[in-house]
């Protein structure tokens, strides 16, 4: 699209959208949120940035194939399953570290690690989708 | 204080015990299949890597289930609840004899499927992720035969319906759209009626918990709610197995992908629905089933004459083979229209037809992704699947045709091969239950399918090359067999391999069944008294 207003906004309008998907992300342990719905946002913004400035440039800016995305995700989300069988407890049981980085507890979990994978494979998919159909449109 | 109350709540929440490592087995053929499926879309491009890759994880694959049918015929049913939560609100997985006897025959054929498809499937193919696809399809297939949660079920049903349909349109021709469209349609409208199901079932059990729905239906006094949700489940199970009415889906769209796809929907889709409409019918509601017996019964019947009559009609070698698939539903069917295995006179009808259509659905997997794989080397030789135009293949490929009759014999279940005992065990039980004209079905239908059977060898493979009998003289003739055979080039070896692999399975379990009847039969047992599946869920909880 070439109106300049939503060319100039759509960069900040991704950049606060990607930043808040992460937030929805990390908080989804215990409040509403979560990799599903956190995937969802930050496709959403890489289709606006699409829809304004042309599918090249984000291309270029996620570096990754969206699919190669989509498949890194899978794979970290069954291996954050996998690694309860290293424990001896059933498949996908949560299992918790908390180190302290700079004076800080922080909660590592199973549980993280999975709804990251999901978030990227929700990244993937759906930008996959979204960025081929906008292809389509240019042309 | 807290910390205490929590790991008191914990304690209550979660199963304790630790895990033995091969208890793993009944979660791993899903973890394979994810794992290597991603690996593989991550180097989508890299096309020459896929087989590389995919062989040595659908050997994973077969490992695995391997592993877990061991592990199942030697200490019986396992049970793994995900992610620790005690049943019956976990999600659990549990394998029983025919569950792994199910999965280990699926990971056999993708094996076989897999190394046919490195050699027939182009790279254009490849790179629109025919391996990724079929690792999810996989994944979906091995996990609908594990899961011991039907909402579970209800989500490996849309896993594998996801990879089926990738699969069906890679190469973006008019007519796979087409068929894709059929398939799409009727398998969603499928599974939304599982789905509603699921809802009504949960609604009246407050459970999705396969054991815990045993026994809460057993305990059920008023039954007229479970009449309706098992007509409510079978119509969405016969709609995924092609059962008549049902059925005309699959012959709109089965002959519209490659050779090596077609195989692989053949031999497993259809039988995940049959899968599912014995555990479900035959496991969780045993009464009720026995109840509408006669309704199955006429399914049954009509789904294999049906089939047989549509073989018989058929000018191409693919749509033989279609209908061919129908004829094999309708047979494992009819363990749906036996007589409850109530101890005494029953009993007998129900443990030999169960044994049997475990077995004949083993034979059908097997057979019928040969038959297609067969079938994709006969086009490729003769370069057409019409069977106006076949011919003269007998001649220029004596071990070829060897193997397509080995598995047309088969298939209609004519000894000394794998089709046969699951047939005579069948149709013994028909007889013990009081059901003479469903024999008589089993072997009309049994009967048309050899002689569309022979049909297809004698114009396919026995009789020469039409194009070439139309020549005058013998150099003419030589000269016209000489171009078609030699314009298709030579077949690769690599085709070859999985075809003698299918092919001797079949020939083992005709010559040598008691092995395999073995196994059935502990699987038969499992499904008709659900004891130890109960047990095995339920162990150190109850």
């Amino acid at each position: 699209m070439r109106t300049i207003i939503f060319r100039f906004t759509a960069p900040y309008l991704t950049s606060l959208m990607v930043l808040f998907s992460i937030f929805v992300l990390l908080r989804g342990h215990n409040e509403p949120g979560g990799g599903f719905i956190g995937g969802l946002i930050a496709a959403s913004a890489f289709a606006i940035y699409g829809i304004a400035c042309g599918v090249a440039p984000v291309r270029r800016a996620l570096y990754f194939h969206p699919m190669t995305l989509a498949g890194g995700g899978l794979i970290l989300a069954v291996l954050s399953g996998v690694l309860s069988i290293v424990f001896g407890i059933e498949f996908l049981t949560g299992l918790w570290a908390f180190p302290t980085f700079l004076g800080t507890e922080v909660a590592l979990s199973t549980p993280l690690f999975f709804d990251i994978g999901v978030y990227l494979v929700v990244v993937g998919a759906i930008s996959t989708i979204a960025l081929a159909l906008e292809e389509r449109e240019d042309d | 204080m807290a910390t205490e109350s929590l790991s008191a709540l914990k304690a209550e929440a979660m199963t304790q015990a630790s895990v033995a490592p091969i208890d793993y087995a009944v979660i791993m053929p899903v973890i394979v299949c994810f794992l290597f499926g991603a690996a593989l879309l991550m180097m989508r491009k890299k096309v020459a890597w896929h087989p590389i890759v995919a062989i040595p994880g659908l050997v994973c694959l077969l490992a695995a289930d391997l592993a877990l049918l061991w592990r199942v015929a030697t200490g019986g049913p396992v049970t793994m609840m995900m992610g620790g939560w005690k049943p019956p609100f976990g999600i659990a997985f549990t394998a029983d004899m025919m569950g792994a006897i199910f999965v280990t025959v699926a990971g056999f054929v993708a094996l076989c499927a897999g190394i046919y498809a490195t050699a027939s499937v182009p790279g254009s193919e490849r790179r629109y992720g025919f391996f990724p696809f079929l690792f999810l399809m996989m994944g979906g297939v091995s996990g609908a035969f594990v899961t011991g949660d039907i909402f579970n079920l209800y989500v490996w049903f849309e896993v594998l319906l996801i990879g089926s349909f990738g699969l069906l349109i890679l190469g973006s021709q008019h007519e796979q759209l087409d068929g894709a469209t059929k398939y799409c349609f009727l398998n969603l409208v499928g599974t939304t009626l599982f789905l509603i199901a699921t809802g009504y079932l949960y609604g009246i059990f407050g459970t999705l918990n396969m054991a815990d729905i045993a026994e809460k239906a057993k305990a059920m006094e008023d039954t007229t709610p479970i009449f309706t949700l098992a007509v409510l489940y079978f119509v969405s199970f016969s709609m995924k197995a092609a059962a008549f009415p049902l059925q005309s889906w699959l012959p709109a769209s089965y002959h519209t992908p490659r050779f090596v796809t077609s195989a692989l929907f053949a031999g497993l889709l259809t039988k995940v629905g049959v899968y599912a409409a014995i555990r479900v019918l035959l496991m969780l509601f045993p009464p009720e089933r026995a109840e509408m017996a006669p309704l199955f019964a006429w399914v049954a019947a009509l789904t294999m004459v049906f089939g047989a009559f549509g073989a018989l009609a058929q000018s191409d070698l693919r749509r033989f083979l279609n209908y061919a698939v129908i004829v094999g539903i309708g047979n494992i069917m009819v363990v749906l229209a036996l007589p409850a295995a109530v101890p005494g006179e029953g009993g007998l009808a129900m443990s030999v037809g169960l044994s049997g259509a475990i077995l004949y659905a083993v034979h059908s997997i097997v057979v019928m992704t040969a038959l297609y794989l067969a079938a994709g080397v006969a086009a490729h030789l003769a370069g057409t699947s019409s069977l106006h135009e076949m011919g003269g293949l007998w001649r220029n490929n004596p071990l070829f045709a060897a193997v397509m009759l080995v598995l047309l014999f088969a298939v209609s279940g004519l000894p000394p091969f794998s089709g046969f005992w699951p047939k005579v065990a069948l149709v013994r039980a028909t007889i013990a239950g009081d059901l003479p004209w469903l024999a008589a079905s089993i072997l009309v239908s049994g009967f048309l399918l050899t002689i569309a059977s022979a049909r297809v060898f004698a114009l396919g493979f026995w009789r020469p090359l039409p194009a070439a009998s139309a020549a005058d003289t013998r150099a003419e003739k030589n000269a016209i067999v000489a171009e078609r055979f030699t314009a298709a080039g030579p077949e690769k070896a690599l085709s070859a391999i999985p075809l003698l692999a299918l092919c001797s399975f079949v020939v083992i379990a005709g010559v040598w069944p008691q092995w395999l009847l073995d196994l059935t039969d502990a699987a038969a047992n499992g499904i008709i008294d659900p004891a130890p599946y109960i047990t095995s869920v339920f162990g150190g909880v109850r």
